[in-house]
């Protein structure tokens, strides 16, 4: 099935507040393998600076996928998954996220577009704290293989 | 993780030393557990054949992990990352071993920005493959 490009800049309702947790950053830091204490102990987070353990910089793609999940299992959209990889990602921080944090995710569709026999979907999510501060950007491209129009 | 490093000492050009990281089969179990991507290529080599791929391959999150990993060990804990970006170029290719598959990083200082910031550039390799382009990270040092 074709990709429905009517999508572009379709911007989906944030997803339900996000608890990071302190057992969530630790359980991400040890599925990717970086035993940086910045990510486990509290003390060496204060150490430099910060409340609380921080998470490590792609930890924003866990919340950034909640946020754009609706988009992109949007039936209307007809992405099929399986045929899906990463192409493209990038983070703009404003801070690191941190155990303590409430955020939500808010995705938009930025782009859709062809590109030789693939299409690419491009989503970009913004996850600020519930109390509104700005915490980053995620810019993601999904490339479905073999899904040209 | 190394020593702190701070803007001063930092020369545009520098090489960053290289640094490899493994990515197995489990590796890939507790990503997508921890990740909530549960994307079936990434574990089950019946359906990543069938849709054409050579074999399970790794997140590109992880990949990107493991760049990001090599740029907060570089530049010590009081770095604050500002931007990461990266296209994933080629998969990763774990096979059903003991030994999977290595990811090999290495990069260089791009340039220094204003305000304590320095761009780097990034590679990623897996075996013959780069597995990233145009990656780039701009951290903060103190």
């Amino acid at each position: 099935m074709a990709i429905n490009r009517d999508y572009i800049g379709r911007t989906f309702p944030a997803a339900a507040p996000y608890e990071v947790s302190r057992v969530k950053i630790g359980e991400f830091a040890d599925a990717i393998g970086d035993p940086n204490p910045l990510y486990r102990d509290r003390t060496a987070a204060q150490a430099a600076g910060y409340a609380d353990v921080i998470a490590p910089p792609t930890f924003a793609i866990v919340i950034s996928m909640a946020g754009s999940a609706p988009a992109i299992a949007d039936p209307g959209l007809g992405l099929n998954y399986a045929m899906v990889v990463h192409g493209e990602q990038r983070f703009e921080y404003d801070r690191p996220l941190m155990a303590g944090d409430v955020v939500t995710a808010q995705a938009t569709i930025s782009d859709i577009r062809d590109a030789g026999r693939n299409v690419m979907v491009s989503t970009k999510t913004e996850i600020s704290t519930v109390g509104g501060e700005h915490v980053c950007t995620a810019h993601s491209t999904l490339v479905e293989r073999g899904g040209a129009a | 993780m190394s020593e702190q490093v701070s803007y001063d000492d930092v020369k545009p050009g520098a090489e960053l030393p290289p640094a490899s990281y493994p990515v197995t089969r489990l590796s890939l179990v507790k990503y997508c557990g921890a990740s909530g991507d549960f994307n079936v290529i990434h574990w089950n080599e019946r359906i990543a054949r069938a849709v054409g791929l050579p074999n399970v391959i790794a997140h590109g999150m992880f990949t990107m992990a493991q760049a990001g990993r090599f740029v907060t060990d570089w530049a010590g804990p009081a770095v604050a990352v500002v931007e990461f970006g990266v296209r994933f170029s080629s998969p990763v290719v774990v096979p059903d071993d003991d030994i999977g598959a290595t990811i090999e990083v290495s990069g260089t200082v791009e340039e220094k920005l204003d305000g304590n910031r320095v761009a780097l550039a990034l590679t990623a390799r897996s075996g013959e493959a780069k597995v990233l382009t145009r990656a780039r990270a701009v951290v903060r040092l103190p």
